[in-house]
């Protein structure tokens, strides 16, 4: 899958299973939200940077995927700067950026399909609600099928109605988008239906 | 549930991901991006109802928290939730949910003024409960500065709400969705704050 944001290399932390990295983020995330005076998050900094080193990626990489936290955590420094001093901001923020930084990682050494596995797992539970295993693996197949196919459409209609001049209005973009969405929802529905998926059965 | 209403949860997820295409606005002195986003939270809750409106959003956070880059400005990954903007993100939820469960009870009489209540309770009210207070905590804000800093979005959030109820009404003259309430109907999640103005309406015929 090309869409996630996994980078492939050979490392001892792309082969740790993916539950346990998402728990030790857990696991950090309580730690660094209990215990976040400035030598804590220094130190919990200086491990994160160890560990992106121990998974081999390199800076120039990693970069883009982190320019939007930037975004975010520029203004915030600015506003916790003037409200309570510089160095309570300075704590906030280097815990927001280890923070960012390790849940990061976990999405850049595991592959999306790993994550969905190991996140249907945890959500096994909801089935009682009606969402068995096979199910949620026709929805998440279903839905990664229609992304690229409802911005395709989206991106067509937005075009037809700037033809008529009416661009700038969302209900002549949204009522067209929705009712073809659920025009397709329909003949979608009776096309698996006649292929015998048993929405029903437990497998 | 029947495939056509698996399958409405997976296209509203997916109409989910593609108005997050559209590009965010940031504003200084605020770490929230403006987005499109919310505008679907509204519209899965008031055309799908309760009960699919929540799966479908529960199927979006899936496929973020996977690592897909679907949100706003092609954001994704767990970062996203650890962030101070996080909170936010998880109110999609029950936010879709209490609008789908307001506009179910609400269907046989639902009109723009209506709806636009709906979705502001919904998307404006439960969303912020949610963000407010997820924002004070991670960003180490007080909860005042952090609500005051959030008042910034209230009025594109309104337009966004007033958008969706349009769109809610329009639609459910074309293709309409949501049957009124059964009685007793065991619903899949409880609805995190649900207003207790709205008085219980007397679903007349079912």
């Amino acid at each position: 899958m090309s869409l996630g944001l996994y980078l492939h290399r050979d490392s001892p932390l792309h082969a740790l299973p993916a539950g346990a990295k998402m728990l030790a983020l857990l696991a950090a995330g309580t730690g660094l939200l209990l215990f976040r005076s400035l030598p804590v998050v220094s130190a919990a900094l200086v491990v994160t940077l160890g560990l992106y080193g121990l998974a081999r990626l390199r800076p120039r990489e990693v970069a883009p995927v982190l320019r939007l936290s930037a975004f975010v955590l520029g203004p915030l420094f600015l506003l916790q700067a003037w409200l309570s001093g510089w160095e309570l901001a300075l704590g906030t923020v280097l815990r927001l950026a280890v923070l960012l930084l390790l849940a990061t990682l976990v999405s850049l050494t595991t592959r999306a399909s790993d994550m969905l596995e190991s996140l249907q797992r945890a959500f096994r539970p909801l089935a009682r609600f009606g969402l068995s295993p096979a199910r949620l693996g026709l929805l998440l197949s279903l839905t990664l099928r229609f992304i690229p196919l409802l911005a395709t459409w989206l991106r067509e209609i937005q075009e037809a109605q700037r033809v008529r001049g009416l661009e700038r209005n969302p209900l002549a973009v949204l009522v067209p988008l929705l009712v073809k969405t659920l025009r397709t929802a329909d003949t979608l529905a009776d096309a698996i239906d006649a292929r015998c998926f048993d929405p029903e059965e437990p497998s | 549930m029947k495939t056509r209403d698996l399958v409405h949860v997976a296209l509203f997820a997916a109409i989910m991901a593609a108005l997050g295409l559209m590009p965010p606005l940031a504003l200084p002195f605020v770490p929230v991006p403006i987005t499109a986003q919310t505008l679907g939270v509204m519209l899965a809750g008031s055309t799908l109802g309760a009960r699919k409106a929540g799966l479908s959003l529960l199927l979006f956070h899936l496929l973020v928290a996977a690592g897909l880059p679907l949100l706003a400005g092609g954001n994704g990954g767990l970062a996203v939730y650890v962030g101070p903007t996080g909170g936010f993100f998880v109110g999609f939820l029950p936010g879709a949910f209490v609008i789908g469960w307001l506009t179910e009870r609400a269907w046989s009489r639902l009109s723009v003024p209506l709806a636009f209540a709906i979705n502001v309770l919904g998307g404006i009210g439960v969303l912020y409960a949610v963000g407010i207070p997820w924002l004070s905590v991670a960003a180490h804000l007080p909860l005042a500065k952090a609500a005051l800093g959030s008042l910034a979005f209230v009025p594109g959030d309104c337009v966004k709400a007033a958008v969706a109820a349009s769109v809610a009404v329009t639609l459910k003259r074309a293709w309409p969705l949501i049957q009124p309430p059964r009685p007793a109907g065991a619903t899949s999640a409880p609805p995190s704050s649900t207003p207790a103005a709205s008085p219980a309406p007397s679903s007349p015929r079912r």
